[in-house]
């Protein structure tokens, strides 16, 4: 078990968004977290990068990490890619990658090389500003950048959002082929079956409270989950 | 002709002053209204050294430090706030900054001003006539656009800038947010404050309404007009508003309505530049402009923070 949650309590300023939840991610695996909007699936990734306030306890690798800042959370090796293709748009693509080195020692131009060989056409988009991009490329772009800082664990906060069905598709293989080499990905997604079919579990979030967990392709079978896409009870 | 050597010095200080307050907003993207009291500070410490006989050198130093230290003590509670409630806590640093000149009459002398101070000197040479001073200035102002460039162009200048881009995106990548953005305060308020004194030292005679509200719309209509997030963009700025009003002089007309014209032509120019060059003359995203040439980033920072 690389990541657990315990007991997280949430809140956006006085309104609470997340009541008691308890999760855990083994090494290697991808997890998808699900349900309907507002459930607080982005709230669990900005909780466990300690962006709002919460209570509860995160547990990375043994060690407790509930109060660590968000650079430190990053130099222990969780990133986290924000919803919205959040690329930093006045800078280069390699600009951008760029920022996402020189957190940890070690020779940088090595990790470029790995990113690069795995986003062929971000080589090609090097000096291009990242702000005249497509959505799909943004998105790469974003998650190469975080690629950078070798992460163990990545948070992917809707990754597709927004994209076509083939950018899609192409964003999912990327997951997948990130996973491969070892990375754990916890991943929001509204895009419910294409996320359940590469995951290896999930956690169903409805209105705030952990409803159900279990395997990706059971899940997809499930009635329960149709009927909470479809808004019955 | 020391007439347009005075133009030449005012450029050399209005250049600094607005290279220095780009960093800050344009490229750190930190609303900053503090810029004029920290130039303010620059000139009360340096004139206030030399009067009790400390060398130019040395209080010209002292100027730098002392301004960039409240540049990072302001930083340090501003940086936490966004858009229009940063640019309301830094205007109110501002007017206490005021405040205090005004009201301080044991050390500053309040509205009557600091008469009498001596001119630069450096290892016994004295910048007498305007045109030693210019040289003396445009050394100066030379000395901060290269060191302002080469920071904006380090990785440390790209991740100011990333900040600027996208807050939450750099916290992800594990940067320190508020370090850089305290850093860019300190480094921004320290060259205003030897913009600062180079101004006291040259004018010879300083009081507090020469930092206030209006010199800060100034430092602003020059980096919205030669381009934010641009350093030779500020220069331009600073180059074009100083000439601009020149020629009023020779109207002869009474000094109020002078005064009265050259607000109106700096108003002018802002709302004209906002209107069809959102970005200034030299201004970093005229590539995006093509795209997305509706609004300009610079003002929906203001109001979206």
């Amino acid at each position: 078990m690389i990541l657990s949650i315990d007991k997280l309590n949430a809140w956006y300023g006085k309104l609470q968004v997340l009541h008691d939840i308890d999760m855990h991610f083994n090494t290697g695996e991808i997890v998808s977290i699900i349900g309907p909007n507002g459930a607080g699936k982005s709230t669990v990734l900005k909780s466990i990068f300690n962006l709002i306030k919460k209570k509860g306890r995160i547990i990375y690798k043994n060690k407790n990490i509930t109060k660590y800042t968000p650079q430190q959370i990053a130099k222990a090796g969780i990133t986290y890619v924000p919803q919205g293709r959040s690329v930093f748009t006045d800078l280069t693509v390699h600009e951008n990658i760029e920022i996402g080195a020189f957190i940890k020692p070690g020779n940088p131009w090595k990790d470029f090389k790995r990113v690069y060989t795995m986003f062929p056409n971000l080589k090609d988009l090097k000096n291009t500003r990242a702000g005249l991009l497509s959505g799909g490329e943004q998105q790469m772009t974003a998650i190469a950048r975080a690629l950078m800082l070798k992460p163990r664990v990545l948070l992917l906060d809707e990754p597709t959002l927004g994209l076509s069905p083939k950018v899609r598709t192409l964003i999912f293989d990327k997951i997948i082929e990130i996973n491969k080499t070892g990375v754990t990905i916890i991943m929001v997604e509204q895009n419910a079956k294409r996320s359940l079919e590469i995951s290896n579990r999930a956690y169903v979030l409805e209105i705030c409270r952990n409803k159900y967990s279990g395997r990706g392709k059971q899940l997809l079978e499930d009635q329960r989950i149709k009927k909470l896409y479809l808004g019955g009870k | 002709m020391s007439y347009f050597a005075n133009i030449l010095v005012f450029i050399c200080i209005y250049g600094i002053l607005a290279i220095s307050l780009n960093l800050t907003i344009g490229f750190a993207g930190i609303f900053n209204l503090t810029h004029a009291a920290f130039f303010g500070i620059g000139a009360y410490t340096s004139a206030l050294l030399t009067l009790t006989g400390v060398p130019f050198w040395l209080s010209f130093i002292c100027a730098f430090l002392i301004a960039a230290i409240f540049g990072f003590l302001i930083s340090l509670p501003a940086t936490r706030l966004k858009g229009i409630y940063l640019a309301i806590v830094t205007f109110g640093f501002a007017e206490i900054i005021i405040a205090v000149m005004k009201n301080w009459q044991g050390l500053t002398r309040g509205p009557l001003g600091l008469p009498g101070i001596p001119k630069a000197s450096l290892f016994g040479f004295k910048f007498a006539s305007t045109w030693e001073f210019f040289v003396l200035a445009a050394v100066v102002l030379i000395i901060t656009y290269v060191i302002i460039s080469k920071i904006v162009n380090s990785p440390f200048g790209r991740t100011m800038r990333a900040i600027r881009d996208d807050e939450i995106a750099a916290k992800a990548l594990g940067k320190n947010v508020m370090k850089y953005k305290s850093y860019a305060m300190l480094i921004g308020a320290g060259f205003a404050g030897i913009a600062g004194s180079l101004f006291a030292h040259y004018i010879t005679f300083i009081d507090p309404s020469s930092f206030t509200l209006t010199e800060l719309i100034l430092m602003l209509s020059m980096i919205v007009v030669g381009g934010i997030a641009s350093v030779p963009g500020a220069l331009l700025g600073a180059a074009i508003l100083v000439i601009l009003p020149e020629p009023l002089r020779f109207l002869y007309l009474p000094s109020s309505i002078v005064a009265a014209i050259r607000q109106m032509l700096f108003s002018g120019i802002l709302i004209a530049m906002l209107l069809f060059k959102p970005n200034g003359i030299l201004g970093e995203r005229r590539l995006l402009l093509k795209k997305n040439a509706k609004s300009s980033w610079f003002i929906k920072k203001l109001w979206r923070g």
